[in-house]
């Protein structure tokens, strides 16, 4: 549905050149919710803003729904007609919600319909629906300064659907909410996915939105895409970043010879109790030391950092019997277990 | 001088002094407008950003600012006969008047229209709005109270102004107090004139700050919510049982946005 390669970004200024996007390659199947994630700079911005070219990219093609939009974009900085035909079906959503103050809820819906040219009847109707959609058909009336962050999220939301576009863009959409409503603004973007069949590419720096609604996810890094797939598979990948990140575990071992070991649950082996069985089976004294466990659509997904008596030479076999559960298991090696602190500690530093 | 005697002298003055400056803040701002949102427009990172008409016409709008009108007003008297056959009177004076206030509204309207969210202008192109329904959608419709206080603040210029035309023969209240007031002793006349420009020009720039403010929704400094308050409160007192809209009921409300619960 979203394609784009090699995209490259770079801005220059006072003759310093900055790559923001640094050959790009994203593809976004159709009926999918595709979160794309990393830290301030990474570039996801400039990237979500290329996908409809309110950004043009250096170099790289953009193609929406089987049209290339790099192709329609004029020379000059305002964009053709041929573009603005495309954006329209194009939705998007933004981080400080953008509605015009000086008009009602329903006017501001209504502006998308205006510039497509719907008539004054059609328009009213349509914004009305949409609202209704969106759980505020009550506050038609109402001027964007008179409602909370998440319900003008939703008159966001409302207005970058009134075009019934195939694609929806949220940038940041819930950064400048607060958990709870980002929680019902992430469900209303499910439900819209699922109803509608919205192809939905989110941009987003918190982990939780990802693990919430996304099918498939990508970590950006220095303009590039470090890591993509979907978010199921980026668990069973070895050594995923993406998955230590969604599901971060800790830990340092309680001492000399011990194994630590970390295991991912995910799938069928998720519901079993191996973790005891292990215990009993082997008849050995397991202590977690870090857990983070989550549904992700219906299914039990997380990782542990479990610890095991004895070096690694003398647990072959219970790893052996972890594996032969299903698990994906990573031994985290001794000298390993206090590195894995300040590993995160230096990210958080590097901003 | 008796009442008798200034009284026409007054009202004749009253009404050359607004006919120069109403003409001349009309033709300000039709022609301050557009040149202002041109400035914002092709500024860097503007819609249709351009440098070299950007630099010139910021230039020139400098320069006209900054001219002296007196210098402005004699400067353009051949200009001005050119354009209405006379270089006195009410009507010649108000082609130097809207000339000297054109630039000078044209830079407020330049501030005013830059302070509108550039994410908004974004949210318009991303529906696929052009250059135009940027303009005419966005940017003068969010800065519309802004542009009016605006034009309040040259209209109360002008009036500044109209006074300065009319020493060069442009009639109006200026006129008045300088040749009466100054020239002939007259004080009284004076002091009559000083206190209706100070009414005319706190009526003006009440009016404009009403009309403003009325138009503003951005919340708590905004009259709107309040007066939908006074308006919710009054149906209440008045008839509680039959309120207009059942569905705006507190409960329903809670229940569209979960947050507010606790």
């Amino acid at each position: 549905m979203i394609t784009t390669t090699d995209l490259t970004k770079v801005y220059r200024s006072r003759g310093r050149e900055v790559t923001a996007l640094d050959g790009v390659d994203l593809h976004v199947r159709e009926g999918e919710v595709y979160g794309v994630v990393g830290q301030s700079g990474a570039g996801k911005s400039t990237l979500i803003r290329c996908v409809n070219l309110l950004e043009r990219p250096t170099s790289g093609t953009v193609t929406v729904a089987g049209q290339d939009l790099t192709a329609l974009a004029g020379r000059r900085q305002s964009a053709g007609s041929a573009l603005r035909q495309a954006r329209s079906r194009i939705g998007m959503v933004f981080q400080h919600f953008n509605l015009l103050s000086s008009r009602t809820v329903r006017d501001n819906v209504e502006l998308p319909l205006e510039i497509l040219g719907v008539s004054g009847k059609e328009r009213t109707r349509k914004a009305l629906e949409l609202l209704e959609l969106v759980g505020l058909g009550d506050k038609a009336k109402a001027y964007p300064a008179q409602l909370s962050g998440g319900q003008k999220q939703r008159v966001g939301i409302a207005r970058a659907l009134a075009g019934d576009p195939k694609v929806l863009l949220s940038d940041e959409a819930t950064s400048a909410l607060d958990p709870e409503t980002t929680r019902s603004i992430l469900q209303l973007l499910r439900d819209l996915n699922e109803q509608l069949g919205l192809t939905v590419l989110l941009i987003t720096h918190e982990m939780d939105v990802v693990k919430t609604i996304c099918d498939s996810a990508a970590l950006m890094r220095d303009g590039r895409i470090v890591e993509s797939g979907r978010v199921s598979e980026l668990l069973a990948t070895p050594g995923s970043e993406l998955a230590q990140e969604l599901f971060p575990v800790g830990g340092v071992p309680s001492g000399e010879d011990r194994t630590v070991v970390d295991v991912t649950f995910q799938g069928e082996a998720a519901t079993k109790p191996v973790i005891s069985q292990l215990s009993r089976t082997y008849n050995i004294d397991i202590s977690i030391l870090g857990a983070a466990m989550d549904t992700v659509g219906g299914h039990q997904v997380g990782r542990m950092r479990i610890e095991l008596p004895g070096r690694f030479e003398e647990n072959v076999v219970p790893i052996g019997f972890l594996r032969e559960q299903g698990l994906q298991v990573d031994v985290a090696a001794i000298a390993d277990g206090p590195r894995a602190n300040p590993t995160p500690l230096l990210k958080e530093g590097a901003k | 001088m008796t009442w008798s005697e200034m009284e026409p002298l007054l009202e004749q003055a009253c009404w050359d002094t607004l006919y120069m400056v109403g003409w001349s803040a009309v033709i300000a701002v039709v022609g301050g407008l557009p040149l202002g949102v041109l400035l914002v427009l092709t500024d860097r990172g503007g819609v249709l950003q351009n440098v070299v008409v950007n630099k010139v016409v910021g230039q020139i709008v400098n320069v006209a600012r900054s001219m002296p009108f007196i210098i402005l007003m004699v400067a353009l008297i051949s200009f001005t006969r050119v354009i209405v056959g006379t270089t006195i009177g009410p009507e010649a004076a108000i082609v130097p008047l809207a000339i000297g206030a054109i630039p000078f509204y044209a830079r407020l309207v330049e501030t005013s229209v830059r302070e509108v969210d550039g994410g908004l202008v974004e949210a318009v192109q991303s529906m696929g709005g052009s250059t135009w329904t940027v303009v005419r959608k966005v940017l003068l419709p969010e800065s519309l109270p802004a542009l009016i206080s605006s034009a309040t603040t040259t209209i109360v210029a002008l009036i500044g102004y109209s006074a300065m035309a009319g020493t060069v023969g442009a009639g109006g209240l200026g006129d008045l107090a300088v040749r009466y007031g100054y020239l002939r002793f007259e004080t009284k006349l004076m002091w009559i004139t000083v206190a209706i420009l100070a009414v005319v020009i706190s009526v003006i720039q009440f009016a404009g700050d009403i009309a403003a403010r009325g138009l503003s929704h951005r919340g708590r400094s905004s009259v709107a919510p309040r007066l939908v308050l006074l308006r919710g409160g009054a149906s209440r007192a008045g008839k509680p049982a039959a309120a207009p809209q059942p569905r705006t009921a507190p409960a329903e409300i809670e229940s569209v946005e979960p947050t507010k619960v606790p």
